[in-house]
């Protein structure tokens, strides 16, 4: 300790502190602030590029996501509209598959009751001629045996209505 | 590629260490051999070993003290500038001294070299000593460009080059070029992994070119330790105390109010015990930075010793026959002082920013 004392050198110390804190000074101003200024700035631009990288990454995804749903949804549409005209389709084969049934039920029904109404009035008509020509021919066969006109009258009416039951 | 140009560095340092030193010792050995067995032609086996023993010991504290030239190699050199205030400056060349052989006169006032320190002296270069052989002369104020100072100088004019020309790389793109890819890294770690964790993201910022000049400053003067130059300023007290002493004085400016609260009157202990605990508190204010400069000075001035010893017991043993053991022990050992090199510049800027780091810490849960 006293050997190190004794070899202790003041102008040393002097001369080490001087040139040491203007050393300092010197590169905080020529070295080390420009230094770590550039390296911070380009941190910063490195992180400020890495985040800009994965927004856009982001961003796309998103909209890829949007695509995605868009078409979906235009899928969808289309399934729709299909899906609709078809039962339209449907809808109206069956109305007018109904309709048509219908029409023909009335016609039919009409035939049938013109038919029927004039099957009546054949018949009818062909009841009165058959009256008529039976009392022709009755007139004819039994001539002047039936004298009493009412007993004819009785006798055609029983006759007709035989004919009925045929 | 860090790891490959420390390297390549360690073994640079290593070869260019131990190869001129061997010569440089043989040189020593042969001048010493020869005027010894000039002196006394009967000398016995016994009485050289001594003679290169002591020979030896004056060589590694020649080579760790502080010098008034700036030697090369043997014989190969240049004088620096002495610079005394007494009675006024007087500047002149350390060539007056004839290596400490003869009394420099300067305007009128005689000095003398005695162990690497000026004397004021008469005319005949006499030194009374005292009971220690201290010369009990006065020692006028000495100023003078040192090897020491001359290789600071040189140090700092190289860093500011270098640093300067690696932040100007960085004006046209964002990256490092050259010395920058190799230096960058280790900014950004000292940034990174030494002033954030030690001093915190708040304020760190302010403390970091202290933090990197010194970092810078003692690696490389570290490595400038490891050529054959001869240099030894890291394991220079002076060197260390001032370093430590601007610790120091920035980590008590520093300080915040919660930092002077627990060194004066540490909260959450018994009264009773507050006055001790702030004794050892101030106690520690000082022991701190003593031993950052005692760390730095001992481990770099023990590394030189070990060196320097394992290169001098090659002559000890005077035979060519156990030198290349000593040569790769001198190598296994050069390597390691690559790696104290590194290491204690980290060591100290690592306990410099765990000083700051303390005196600025805010403590939100008191």
């Amino acid at each position: 300790m006293d050997k190190l004392i004794h070899d202790f050198s003041f102008g040393l110390f002097i001369w080490q502190l001087l040139v040491f804190v203007a050393l300092i000074f010197l590169l905080k101003k020529y070295a080390w602030k420009p230094i770590l200024d550039a390296v911070n700035a380009r941190e910063e631009s490195i992180e400020g590029a890495l985040k800009a990288a994965e927004k856009a990454r982001e961003e796309m995804k998103s909209l890829q996501s949007d695509n995605e749903a868009i078409l979906k949804e235009a899928r969808e549409e289309r399934e729709r509209i299909l899906k609709e005209a078809r039962d339209m389709k449907n809808k109206i084969v069956v109305e007018a598959k109904e309709a048509a049934s219908a029409e023909a039920d009335k016609t039919v029904a009409a035939a049938k009751a013109t038919i029927e109404a004039e099957k009546k009035a054949a018949v009818f008509e062909l009841k009165q001629q058959a009256a008529a020509l039976s009392i022709e021919v009755a007139e004819k066969v039994l001539g002047q045996e039936l004298s009493d006109a009412n007993k004819q009258a009785e006798m055609i009416d029983k006759i007709i209505d035989d004919v009925k039951f045929n | 590629m860090y790891s490959k140009l420390s390297v390549s560095l360690a073994l640079i340092g290593a070869i260019t260490f131990s190869v001129p030193a061997f010569a440089q010792d043989y040189n020593h050995h042969e001048d010493s051999h020869a005027v010894a067995s000039h002196d006394t032609h009967d000398h016995t086996d016994l009485e050289r070993g001594l003679d290169v023993k002591a020979q030896i010991k004056e060589t590694i504290e020649h080579h760790l003290a502080d010098s008034y030239e700036f030697t090369i190699t043997e014989g190969v050199g240049f004088p620096l500038p002495v610079i005394l205030f007494d009675e006024g400056l007087k500047v002149f060349s350390s060539s007056k001294f004839h290596h400490g052989e003869s009394v420099a006169e300067v305007d009128g006032n005689h000095y003398v070299l005695h162990h690497s320190k000026i004397y004021k002296t008469d005319a005949s270069g006499d030194l009374s000593m005292d009971e220690h052989h201290h010369p009990t002369n006065v020692m006028p104020l000495d100023f003078s460009i040192t090897k020491n100072v001359f290789m600071i100088l040189v140090m700092a004019g190289f860093m500011l080059f270098l640093f300067q020309r690696v932040a100007k790389a960085y004006q046209s793109d964002q990256t490092p070029k050259k010395a920058g890819r190799f230096l960058e890294p280790i900014i950004i770690y000292i940034r990174d992994e030494i002033a954030i964790p030690n001093i915190g993201e708040k304020h760190y910022k302010k403390y970091m070119s202290y933090l990197l000049t010194v970092f810078f400053f003692i690696w490389f003067m570290n490595l400038v330790g490891m050529t054959p130059l001869g240099i030894n300023v890291t394991g220079n007290i002076a060197i260390t105390f001032s370093l430590a002493l601007i610790t120091f004085i920035i980590t008590q400016i520093s300080g915040n109010k919660h930092y002077w609260q627990h060194i004066l009157w540490m909260p959450g202990i018994p009264v009773i015990l507050k006055p001790v605990m702030a004794i050892i508190e101030i106690l520690g204010l000082f022991i701190k930075p003593f031993s950052l400069m005692m760390r730095l000075y001992a481990n770099m001035l023990a590394g030189h010793v070990v060196i320097m010893s394992i290169i001098g017991l090659i002559f000890v043993f005077g035979s060519w026959l156990i030198a290349p053991a000593f040569f790769g022990l001198t190598l296994v050992l050069s390597l390691l002082e690559v790696l104290v090199a590194a290491l204690q510049a980290y060591i100290f800027t690592m306990l410099t920013a765990l000083y700051f780091g303390s005196a600025v810490e805010e403590h939100e849960h008191h």
